[in-house]
């Protein structure tokens, strides 16, 4: 079959072939179901702590992940769940990382704002507010001082572009033209904090003009938009042409953590962006559109994933708690013998 | 051997140690084209180049966590603070980055660098620049925390620390920048961890660290006037404690005195001294003593300044009160 008879669908004169378009949807309903069946076992007192879900927001951590390269770095805040899933990072691994579970992606020590996966250029999951934001300039670094054609996707919220620490590394990114896409995952609320109350500038995308960072708007809630501009941004740091400022509009259908219960917005509004602008439906009702599958198909899909996710939850609750010997492990990569009374040992 | 300063020895083990391993690089303010602020970097941009001796804007957050990032893909940052109280703007990076990544990330990240500059207290530049931070840093698992008091020991750690697969924060002192002492040449390593015994004694132990190491064998030197051997340990490395050291000079003396510039209230002196307690109970013929900095922040007047550090004074009168010859 050549290309042009292979079905897909033409956004803006690029092509998504049926194939990709159904990988695209699949990891964004699993991501979706994979965060309900979170704020389930949260609420069943399985999950601890605290839990920042991301339903809402998917069309972002997968249409980065379809533009990005595999071996691209990537880092995000604590409301990481999403990206690391669309990373390719083993969900039982995260839902055991989520319970507390020995087979955790990070063996139980880290949780839900802390998944990390090295194999996968996943450096976190980091729980300060844009503390991740100078790690990803030191990866931007690394790239530039190796040469080695990585780029480094830093992801932050509205919440965190107004941490200091986020403009000492537009600088230093924009001083050194390092590879770095800064991504600012605008859900519109920082915790309570409506964007406008917080931002003196709301177009976020513009923060970066002090520092000759080009910005780039893009609407968060349509996957195949996002991922080809992201694409863009993604060339433009590859190129050689320094840090770009991306903006992605979207919307978190939860409250910012499990215990928030989002009084601060209207049902209304909540309402407009999850039935008007939802990302899945939105890609489901262009593929029925262009023929590409069915309501019936996607009803079917549906209950399939949440199938998986179930069996996902069952198998990772079904792990143990980590060894107690891991509560001393991982501290140093080099300890010293005999030096720690830390180490439990009792005089 | 060849006798260097203290700021000579610390270039020498950079150079090395850059020269060794091409993952390494200095970043900091004015290390290149200034040739450091203390002249320690003098040099090194000349020899390795703008791409490895970097000059950063004066943003000590951003920079600190360049280093953590970079040392999470496998480079080895040295980060230079100018001095140790601007860290205080990189503590989220210090405290909440580098010293937990590892374990956060369950073992499969860690950041092999070296935050590295001057502590303690300078000579009359007031309360902001002068104070004793190692404290702070030696109570967060996860870091190291190594303080050299000579030359000999400042380019041994230094190296060591490098090479280090963790995290060190690796604390000089502005005032023995000049200090002069012979430094053996090449491949010279001392292992974290380890104390050293810089006068040995049998009548009373004092334990000091950085600068204060001077000004403890400086009172040695006046208790042996006085018919008092004293036994001066240098812990060098403030976390992992060499507490066997230490433990083993209190049981041959019996009676100690620790010594820092920092402030009492949950310094290295109490830790020591509960150490001691712990576990020489029974071989301390008296309670252990502090001689600590006082609890003010540091004034400018040069008298006030001289009261509100240490002396050797103090450390020789908590001495001869400790072994009972006062």
């Amino acid at each position: 079959m050549s290309a042009e008879q292979k079905s897909g669908i033409t956004h803006e004169g690029d092509f998504y072939s049926e194939e990709a378009l159904h990988e695209m949807h699949d990891s964004m309903l699993f991501i979706r179901r994979f965060e309900e069946k979170a704020g389930q076992l949260y609420g069943l007192k399985k999950i601890g702590g605290f839990c920042h879900l991301c339903n809402g927001q998917e069309a972002v951590c997968v249409g980065l992940e379809s533009a990005a390269d595999a071996k691209d770095y990537m880092m995000t805040s604590y409301r990481d769940h999403g990206h690391i899933l669309a990373r390719g990072t083993d969900p039982t691994a995260v839902m055991a990382e989520l319970l507390g579970r020995a087979g955790g992606v990070v063996k139980g020590k880290g949780g839900s704002m802390h998944m990390f996966d090295i194999e996968k250029n996943f450096a976190g999951g980091n729980g300060i507010v844009g503390e991740q934001v100078p790690i990803g300039l030191g990866f931007g670094f690394s790239s530039w001082y190796k040469e080695d054609g990585r780029v480094t996707i830093c992801i932050m919220g509205d919440g965190g572009i107004n941490q200091g620490a986020v403009y000492e590394s537009f600088n230093m990114a924009a001083l050194w033209k390092l590879p770095i896409v800064f991504l600012v995952e605008n859900n519109q609320y920082a915790m309570g904090t409506s964007l406008d109350r917080a931002s003196a500038e709301t177009q976020l995308y513009k923060r970066g003009i002090s520092f000759k960072i080009p910005g780039m708007k893009i609407d968060g809630m349509d996957v195949l938009e996002f991922d080809k501009k992201m694409r863009q941004a993604i060339e433009h740091a590859r190129s050689g042409k320094g840090p770009i400022l991306v903006e992605a509009n979207t919307y978190r259908y939860r409250g910012h953590s499990m215990s928030d219960p989002a009084t601060y917005r209207t049902r209304a509004e909540v309402d407009e962006w999850r039935s008007g602008r939802d990302p899945i439906a939105r890609l489901q009702n262009q593929m029925i559109a262009a023929g590409l599958s069915t309501e019936e198909a996607f009803k079917q899909k549906d209950k399939d994933i949440k199938k998986r996710v179930a069996a996902i939850a069952k198998e990772a609750e079904a792990q143990p708690e980590p060894d107690a010997s891991e509560l001393w492990t991982d501290i140093y990569s080099d300890p010293i013998e005999g030096a720690y009374p830390e180490t439990g040992k009792v005089y | 051997m060849n006798k260097i300063t203290y700021r000579e020895a610390l270039n020498q083990a950079m150079a090395e140690e850059m020269t060794r391993d091409d993952r390494v690089f200095l970043m900091g303010e004015e290390v290149a084209e200034y040739n450091g602020a203390y002249k320690v970097s003098q040099g090194l941009l000349d020899k390795f180049g703008p791409k490895r001796v970097i000059d950063t804007p004066i943003t000590e957050l951003g920079f600190a966590g360049l280093g953590v990032g970079a040392s999470m893909t496998g480079l080895r940052p040295i980060i230079e603070f100018m001095t140790w109280n601007f860290a205080i703007l990189a503590l989220d990076q210090i405290v909440n980055a580098a010293a937990k990544m590892k374990y956060m990330s369950g073992g499969q990240y860690s950041c092999p660098m070296v935050f590295r500059g001057a502590g303690g207290s300078a000579a009359r530049v007031g309360a902001q620049h002068s104070q004793s931070l190692e404290n702070w840093m030696a109570n967060v698992p996860g870091l190291k925390v190594v303080m050299p008091s000579n030359p000999a020991d400042a380019k041994g750690l230094l190296k060591a620390s490098i090479r280090d697969n963790d995290t060190v924060i690796f604390i000089e002192n502005e005032i023995n920048y000049g200090d002069v002492g012979p430094v053996p040449e090449g491949d010279y390593i001392i292992p974290l961890g380890k104390a050293d015994i810089k006068r040995a004694g049998t009548d009373v132990t004092i334990v000091a660290h950085s600068r204060m190491t001077g000004f403890a064998l400086e009172a040695a030197k006046v208790l042996a006037q006085q018919g008092i051997e004293a036994e001066v340990v240098d812990p060098r490395t403030i976390r992992p404690l060499d507490e066997d050291t230490i433990i083993a000079s209190v049981v041959k003396t019996n009676c100690a005195v620790v010594v820092e510039e920092g402030w009492r209230f949950a310094g290295i002196g109490a830790e020591i001294s509960a150490r001691i307690m712990e576990r020489a109970f029974d071989d301390l013929d008296s309670p252990v003593i502090r001689v600590t900095g006082k609890d003010v922040p540091m004034p400018y007047a040069a008298n006030l300044e001289l009261m509100a550090l240490p002396s050797v004074a103090d450390i020789v009168e908590a001495a001869r009160v400790a072994c009972g010859r006062a």
